[in-house]
């Protein structure tokens, strides 16, 4: 049972303030905000997504630097509220397209409509986008998606190649195209995360992939649609345990160690030909999310390596290699790593010809950052970098120094090798063909080699 | 809906006053209103736009509440919505324009339109506005009976809107016994999900008052709703389901195959997208196994790999609300776990209070095959820029190596910390190889070298400072210059700021003076002189308690300060065990996030459906003598196969401690587990209590001096009523399943407040020394919880000669001194003289 629910942006406005029950101070958005921001000026680093102030529970997520905020004063079950957040969050980018603050500002009459359905003194009623469009009068007011950064999870998508239309997936689920027809099409995306930390000899710690297949219908009329991923597929690594690498490597199969799938799946068929059927809601979600420790070839290897030269003086040098095909690019890469705290002064030696790389040494929090536009597959980069100090290092300069971190995304790659087979969808007539787009990415989570 | 513009705004000068646009508002309003030209609803609709706009930023603009009225006449359900939600957010301010809507609104109530009757119906129920009420039951009526499921989904929660306003106006019009109906008859599932939120929470608040509402909640619980409701559960969208399971899980089925039965059913709910529902999933499966040890066991192994994926996708906000659910069962049965130590490694992206979970679970997993390999993961984190974090870190070897595990690793890992020359990481590590040295004195060669050649002036934080002159006293004879490092300190003492290490400095003084006389004392002195003149009390007395004691006989003098120690086996937990279990039955909701039960952040009043007769199943069972309560020593004892339960470490370190100088002195077991520990820092400056303890049987009475009869009599206290002819059984006997049963039956036959005296008040330091207290007046505690000032606990009795049970609810309020008491009892005749017994057997509690 919410209160109160409210958008707030970054600067601590309310965009959107609904109150259901009218039981929790009028000031709670404002109380809200200076907690938050004073969490982190206490050096407490980031305030929790609940917190509890005098008697008021304060639930909050951040999309795209809005904050998403209920309050209630029940002992509330947090992943549902949370969970809750996010589902206002998406269906509002479902109606407006693109989700940032000009858009919620110019459709607030909208978002509050939508509001009212959602939620009714506090007890949620649907979230569902499809189900909304029928109690959901106003048009959405659509913002440029051009003039603005893209968003959300699907703006990686929208550099570079160009079969896939970035502006498409910021397009809204009720508004008509400038034709006055509604383009039929289907978006499938594979999104994984991966997370691997490289010991000190360059050796796999740990190493799992998150991934998600997401969905984003434009289709009118629900047809069912079958997703076929990979044959010898399976799920679940029985009594094993889940880090035993060695009971992986042969087959080439893909193991995953679970997952879970939205409500429209049916899962029938899904035991013998590992086939997903499913009549799509309008707008975006997650038709299924994985998780995978199998042993996987790491996209990229990290060599770091500092090295004390001379008194009060240390060189570093990073070296990546990416070990994907050369058809593949990486873009927005960024490496970083953290220095020893009595550097004072940092010089960098790029390799010759070395373009679209910036380099920088971060003085307030001792960090060297090195980030490259993109990256392609086959190739490898070195950066030497040369470190002044203010004081002698007393102990080991390697446990000053470090991890490296990196960060990346890489299309139309994915590291766990699940595959979408086919995307089939139930044919109305012979003309009716709709446009289908499956589309890979690779997306760094925690990528870290250590010292 | 925003506040009326606070004034701060007004002045602010990027905000614009909003006098100037709101009359202008006004009057562009007044020309639409009566206009049919075309196109005016366009423009309409831009002008509440602006005024939906003001009013959120926190204009005022209910000035305009007439003119919104009078454009409302209008067949556009747009421009419908947004004069409804004007009107929602201004008529409880304006009541007396409020009562202009009334008659828009309920016409829209009966529009040929099922969304415009809908929406009506909504924003009348909205208005919140007490006089108002009776214009309410007529069109809530027709919705309730409305063809279209919308209305009536919406009809449904305007029941609960109008109960908050008015609830006489709301039972008085029987619309909780149409809800009834409805729920298990409508076709529709959001309307029969509205009926249970609405049922629960009318009949959750009207049960406080009325024994047939309480009676009626109960029957929510009952076989055909829950079974009528798992059956449909998946026509149920996704909030809904939540909201059933939460039902289920306060279900207690009959048998074992209902168990498997509804398990089975609900098994496809742990594959769901949704945290909430496989957070709620897990909660019924782990409730109904509770008494099922082999299945509550395999529950856990069932559970973790769907909660560690929904750790792993979706926002880090949803994560983290899984990873705390994670993280308690991880405490429940950490080797259920051991295996899977790799996902609690901290990544160096994450939050801090994400990291600080992981650190807790990494701790709580290792055991003899992962310890290597988790402390070496744990010391990368050292080094990490996160200092708060690297503290953690090292406090978690530390942990580990209390645990007992690989020890000899770990110590060499502490001392390489001590090496590091890090501020932080010194003072962390030294309060660590104090503690570990507590546990293993063997290693104290090996410390004291490392220990003994950091400088004492590098040391800035008191905990750390504390810890290392604790060392300087305990091993003065293995370190050379010890005398001479504690002459410097206090020869400096009007430097030190912390009271806590003057505490300690004298201590240590004391201890190295026994061991080496001549070199320590002139520090002696100096430190007893400057001591008895501290401004602080507490070192104040600690100085003039060493003088004395060396002045009255300095042997007895030695043996209080230096005694022979036994090593500590373990240390105490901060939590205690009860706590947890509430916070287990409160899964699911934000007691695990907060990690404290619901009743230290909630007010009653907003406590959730069933909470109340829930506290009695949560509060943790009876702790009294084992020999009374045979049925509650079961469930504990199969609490503790279950892995679960702490109170068995709890238990070995009392016993183990017994005549030590660390901790307070020893208690029986039985009650060991619950008299609350004295932190560590005060138990090793403590030395100063007295050698073994009391072997009676109410040891912790005596402590006070507050001797009671021990064996079961009747009061003595003069003050009290004399006691009636009642008699009541000493050894009663009644299992925490059927208390709960008879409490959920009988009506409370007497509710009343009663005075505690001041000497009682002083004396409940926790409940535990009031049930053994009554309980040698043959009232039997069968759960108890809470803390100062609130108590809660549940008491019972039985009569002498036959089978006829009391039942008593006993909240204490030390604050006010007041006692609230709720009796029931099987024969209801002689409930007033159990009463008077119960009020005299209180009355002598503190009494000398």
């Amino acid at each position: 049972m919410i209160s109160q629910f409210f958008v707030l942006s970054q600067r601590g406005d309310n965009i959107v303030f609904r109150d259901y029950r009218g039981e929790v101070p009028k000031g709670s958005a404002e109380i809200f905000f200076r907690k938050v921001k004073f969490w982190k000026e206490d050096g407490e680093g980031d305030a929790p997504p609940v917190f509890n102030l005098d008697g008021v529970n304060y639930f909050h997520v951040k999309v795209v630097g809005l904050l998403f905020v209920a309050t209630t004063r029940i002992n509330a079950s947090p992943s549902l509220v949370l969970e809750l957040l996010q589902r206002i969050a998406r269906v509002i980018k479902d109606y407006l397209g693109v989700l940032n603050e000009d858009s919620l500002r110019r459709n607030f009459v909208l978002v509050y409509e939508l509001l009212d359905e959602v939620i009714d003194f506090g007890y949620v009623q649907t979230t569902s986008t499809e189900v909304l469009k029928s109690y959901v009068f106003n048009e959405p007011i659509v913002v440029d998606a051009a003039r603005l950064p893209p968003l959300g999870p699907a703006s990686i998508f929208v550099q570079g190649s160009k079969r896939m239309p970035g502006t498409a997936v910021t397009k809204s689920v009720v508004a008509n195209e400038p034709g006055g027809r509604k383009r039929e099409e289907i978006f499938v995306d594979i999104i994984e995360k991966i997370s691997v930390t490289f010991s000190s000899s360059g050796y796999i710690l740990t190493s799992e992939i998150d991934g998600t297949i997401q969905m984003k219908s434009y289709l009118t009329g629900n047809p069912e649609i079958r997703l076929a991923l990979n044959e010898d597929l399976s799920i679940g690594r029985g009594g094993r345990s889940i880090y035993d690498y060695s009971s992986s490597s042969g087959g080439g199969t893909v193991i995953l160690d679970d997952c879970n799938f939205h409500e429209s799946v049916h899962l029938e068929n899904f035991d013998i030909d590992r086939t997903l059927v499913l009549v799509p809601p309008e707008g975006e979600f997650p038709v299924m999310n994985y998780r995978m420790t199998q042993e996987f070839k790491p996209p990229f290897r990290i060599n770091a390596l500092i090295e004390e030269a001379g008194s009060l003086k240390a060189e570093v040098i990073l070296k990546v290699r990416a070990e994907f095909a050369s058809s593949i690019t990486a873009n927005t890469i960024m490496i970083q790593m953290p220095l020893p705290t009595f550097t004072t002064r940092v010089s960098f030696e790029l390799e010759p010809g070395a373009v679209g790389n910036t380099t920088d040494f971060k003085e307030a929090n001792k960090r060297l950052e090195w980030s490259l536009k993109k990256i392609v597959g086959g190739s490898e980069h070195t950066l030497r970098a040369r470190l002044t100090f203010s004081q002698e290092s007393h102990g080991n300069i390697v446990k000053e120094a470090g991890p490296v971190s990196m960060t990346f995304t890489i299309p139309m790659y994915n590291a766990s090798r699940l595959q979408v087979k086919y995307l089939q969808i139930a044919k109305k007539s012979n003309t009716y063909n709709p446009y289908r787009w499956v589309r890979y990415v690779t997306q760094a989570n925690s990528y870290v080699a250590r010292l | 809906m925003a506040p009326p513009a606070p004034s701060h705004r007004t002045s602010s000068p990027s905000q614009p006053s909003g006098k100037s646009e709101v009359s202008d508002l006004k009057s562009q309003l007044r020309q639409l209103a009566g206009s049919r030209a075309p196109g005016v609803e366009d423009s309409k609709r831009e002008l509440f736009k602006k005024v939906i706009s003001y009013m959120t930023i926190g204009i005022d603009v209910s000035s305009l509440f007439g003119e919104m009225v009078m454009c409302s006449a209008t067949s556009d359900i747009v421009l419908k919505k947004m004069c409804y939600l004007y009107v929602g957010n201004y008529a409880k301010v304006n009541p007396d324009l409020a009562l202009l809507t009334i008659n828009f609104l309920q016409r829209d109530c009966k529009d040929d339109d099922p969304m415009i009757r809908g929406l009506a119906l909504r924003s009348l129920c909205s208005l919140r506005v007490a006089n108002l009420v009776e214009y309410l039951v007529g069109p809530l009526g027709s919705g309730l009976k409305d063809s279209n499921s919308y209305v009536r989904m919406v009809a449904v929660t305007g029941v609960l809107k109008l109960y908050r306003i008015s609830a006489s106006t709301c039972t008085d019009a029987d619309f909780p016994a149409t809800l009834k109906h409805l729920m298990l008859n409508d076709r529709d599932t959001q309307v029969v999900a509205n009926c249970l939120s609405a049922l629960q929470e009318i009949l959750t608040s009207e049960a406080s008052s009325l024994e047939e509402a309480s009676r009626e909640r109960e029957a929510l619980l009952s076989k055909p709703v829950v079974y009528y409701l798992l059956n449909r559960i998946k026509e149920f969208n996704e909030w809904a389901q939540c909201l059933i399971l939460e039902l289920v899980s306060k279900y207690v089925p009959s048998d074992s195959n209902e168990i498997f039965d509804i398990m089975n059913l609900l098994e496809d709910r742990l594959q769901h997208a949704n945290g909430a529902v496989v957070l709620a999933t897990t909660k019924v499966f782990l409730h109904l196994t509770l008494s099922m040890t082999d299945v509550h066991q395999q529950v856990y192994e069932r559970i973790k790999a769907p909660l560690l994926t929904l750790v792993s996708s979706g926002s880090p906000e949803q994560s983290y609300a899984v990873l705390s659910h994670l993280h308690l069962l991880v405490m429940r049965a950490p080797f259920v776990f051991s295996a899977d130590y790799k996902y609690f490694y901290c990544q160096y992206n994450e939050p801090s209070y994400v990291k600080k979970l992981k650190l807790e679970m990494l701790t709580a997993v290792a055991n003899e095959s992962n310890t290597y390999e988790i402390v070496t993961e744990l010391c990368e984190y050292v080094a990490n820029v996160d200092i708060p974090i690297a503290r953690e870190s090292i406090r978690a070897v530390g942990k580990i190596a209390l645990q007992q595990y690989d020890v000899n690793a770990i110590v060499d890992r502490l001392l390489q910390f001590l090496e590091m020359e890090k501020d932080y990481v010194t003072a962390e590590a030294l309060v660590l190889v104090k503690d570990l040295l507590r546990k293993y004195p063997q290693w104290s060669h090996d410390c004291i070298a490392v220990v003994g050649s950091i400088s004492s002036k590098n040391i800035q934080e008191p905990k750390a400072k504390a810890a290392l002159i604790w060392m300087l006293g305990e091993y003065s004879q293995d370190m050379q210059d010890a005398p001479y490092i504690l002459e410097s300190l206090v020869e400096n003492w009007d430097d030190e700021p912390s009271a806590e290490v003057r505490l300690h400095l004298l201590t240590a003084v004391m201890k190295c003076f026994f061991k080496r006389p001549p070199e320590t004392q002139k520090a002696l002195g100096a430190a007893l002189a400057v001591g008895l003149a501290d401004f602080h009390q507490d070192v104040h007395d600690r100085a003039l308690f060493y003088y004395r004691l060396l002045q009255y006989n300095v042997s007895v003098a030695e043996r209080v300060v230096n005694p022979p120690k036994q090593a500590v086996s373990v240390f105490a937990d901060t939590q205690s065990s009860e706590v947890k279990d509430r916070i287990f039955d409160e899964f699911n909701s934000l007691s695990v996030i907060y990690q404290k039960p619901s009743y230290m952040f909630t007010d009653k009043e907003h406590r959730g459906p069933f909470e109340f007769s829930d506290e009695l199943g949560n509060l943790s069972i009876g702790v009294e003598s084992a020999d009374t309560v045979v049925p509650t020593q079961q469930v504990e004892a199969n609490d503790n196969d279950l892995l679960l339960s702490t109170s068995v470490e709890e238990e070995t370190r009392v016993v183990s401690n017994n005549g030590s100088a660390y901790s307070a002195p020893s208690y029986e077991g039985s009650i060991g587990s619950l008299i609350p520990q004295a932190p560590l820092e005060s138990a090793v400056s403590n030395p100063s209590i007295p050698g073994p303890a009391p072997q009676s049987s109410s040891p912790f009475d005596d402590l006070f001096g507050l001797g009671l009869p021990t064996a079961s009599a009747s009061p003595i206290t003069p003050a009290a009523p004399s006691p009636p002819p009642l008699q009541l059984k000493s050894k009663a006997v009644l299992d925490p399943g059927t208390f709960q049963q008879k409490w959920r039956q009988l009506p409370i036959s007497i509710s009343q407040e009663i005075s505690v005296s001041p000497q009682g008040v002083a004396a409940l330091t926790s409940p535990q020394v009031l049930l053994r207290h009554m309980q040698n007046h043959s009232i039997h505690s069968i759960a108890s919880g809470g803390q100062a000032p609130n108590f809660k606990i549940f008491f019972f009795a039985q009569k002498q000669e036959e089978p006829s049970n009391f039942l008593v609810e006993c909240i204490i309020n030390t604050a006010s001194a007041k006692a609230q008491v709720k009796v029931k009892a099987d024969d209801q005749s002689v409930s007033q003289a159990f009463l008077s017994l119960f009020q005299s057997a209180l009355a002598s509690f503190g009494m000398p």
